[in-house]
C-alpha cells in the first residue's frame, strides 16, 4: 500500500466537507460536514503514524475523536437553543450582527 | 495510484472501502433528508474504522466505533427529532448560493493531490507493520502526552457543563 492512496482519500473527504460547510444551510448538516472534516485528519494522523512506525498518531487520532465528541455536545446545544429562540436552525437567520 | 507488487488483498480492499466511503460522503452533503444525512455518516465512519484496522490501530478502531457511531449518532438523531425535522425530504436544506462550494473544494482538492504526489510521490507504507499494542498507546497517553491528556479532560468537562447550561430549559 502506498500512502498517497490514504492521504489522497482524506483528502477527498476533506473537500467533500469543506464543500457541506459552504453549501449547507441547516445547523445540524454543518455539523456533520464539520465530522467529515475530522475524520479525514484522523485518516491521515494514522497513516503518517504506520509509514513512521510510530504511535504519537495512534494518541492524537484519540484525543482528535475526544475533541469532536466534545464538539458535536456544545454544538447540538447551540441548535436546540437556536431552535427554542427562533423555530427554526438556518444558518441564513442569525444576522443580528450583519452590519 | 496502488503499489503493484506486494498486498493485493488490502489493496482492494481499501479500494473497496474508499468508493464506499467517498459515495456516503458524497450522500452526506448532497441528499434532502436529515436523517439519511445522519445514517450516511454512519457508513462514512463505519468505512473509516475500516481503514483504521488497515493500517494496523486496532485500539483507534474500536474507540471510532464506541464514540463516533455509538454516541455521536445518537447524539445527532436526538438533535434532528427535538428540532423537529420533517421525516422525508425538504427542500431548503442548501444555501441559496450553495454552488459556489463547487469550485471551491475542487481548487482545493486539486492544490492537495498536486502537493501529495510532489511530497510522498510512491513512498510505500510498511508492508508487516507491527500492531499497535493498547499497553504502548496507554504509555504513550500517560507518558510523554499527559498534559494534552489532562487539558482534554477539562474540555470534556467544560463541553459537558457547557451543554447542560445551553439546554436547560429555565
Amino acid at each position: 500500500m502506498l500512502v498517497n492512496q490514504f492521504l489522497i482519500l482524506a483528502a477527498v473527504l476533506f473537500c467533500i466537507g469543506v464543500y457541506g460547510v459552504i453549501a449547507r444551510k441547516n445547523a445540524v448538516l454543518v455539523l456533520m460536514s464539520i465530522e467529515l472534516i475530522l475524520n479525514s485528519v484522523n485518516i491521515n494522523l494514522l497513516a503518517f503514524s504506520m509509514r513512521n512506525g510510530s504511535l504519537d498518531g495512534h494518541t492524537f487520532a484519540l484525543y482528535i475523536i475526544a475533541i469532536a465528541a466534545a464538539e458535536v455536545g456544545v454544538g447540538l446545544a447551540m441548535v436546540l437553543l437556536m431552535y427554542r429562540n427562533r423555530r427554526s436552525i438556518d444558518l441564513d437567520d442569525l444576522s443580528e450582527m450583519k452590519g | 495510484m496502488f503499489a503493484s507488487d506486494v498486498l493485493v488483498a488490502q489493496n482492494i480492499g481499501f479500494a473497496i472501502i474508499a468508493a464506499i466511503m467517498v459515495i456516503g460522503a458524497l450522500r452526506v452533503v448532497t441528499t434532502s433528508n436529515v436523517v439519511h444525512a445522519a445514517l450516511w455518516l454512519v457508513v462514512v465512519l463505519a468505512g473509516a474504522a475500516a481503514l483504521y484496522v488497515l493500517l494496523a490501530a486496532e485500539f483507534v478502531a474500536i474507540t471510532q466505533v464506541l464514540v463516533y457511531i455509538g454516541a455521536v449518532m445518537v447524539l445527532f438523531l436526538f438533535g434532528t427529532m427535538l428540532t423537529r425535522a420533517r421525516i422525508g425530504s425538504e427542500t431548503d436544506l442548501n444555501n441559496k448560493n450553495w454552488f459556489l462550494g463547487i469550485p471551491v473544494s475542487v481548487l482545493l482538492l486539486a492544490t492537495l493531490v498536486i502537493a501529495l504526489n510532489d511530497g510522498f510521490g510512491n513512498q510505500k507504507l510498511p508492508a508487516d507493520p507491527s500492531v499497535a499494542s493498547i499497553q504502548e498507546i496507554s504509555d504513550q497517553i500517560y507518558g510523554p502526552y499527559l498534559l494534552p491528556f489532562w487539558a482534554l479532560s477539562f474540555v470534556l468537562l467544560a463541553a459537558v457543563i457547557g451543554a447542560i447550561v445551553l439546554a436547560r430549559r429555565d
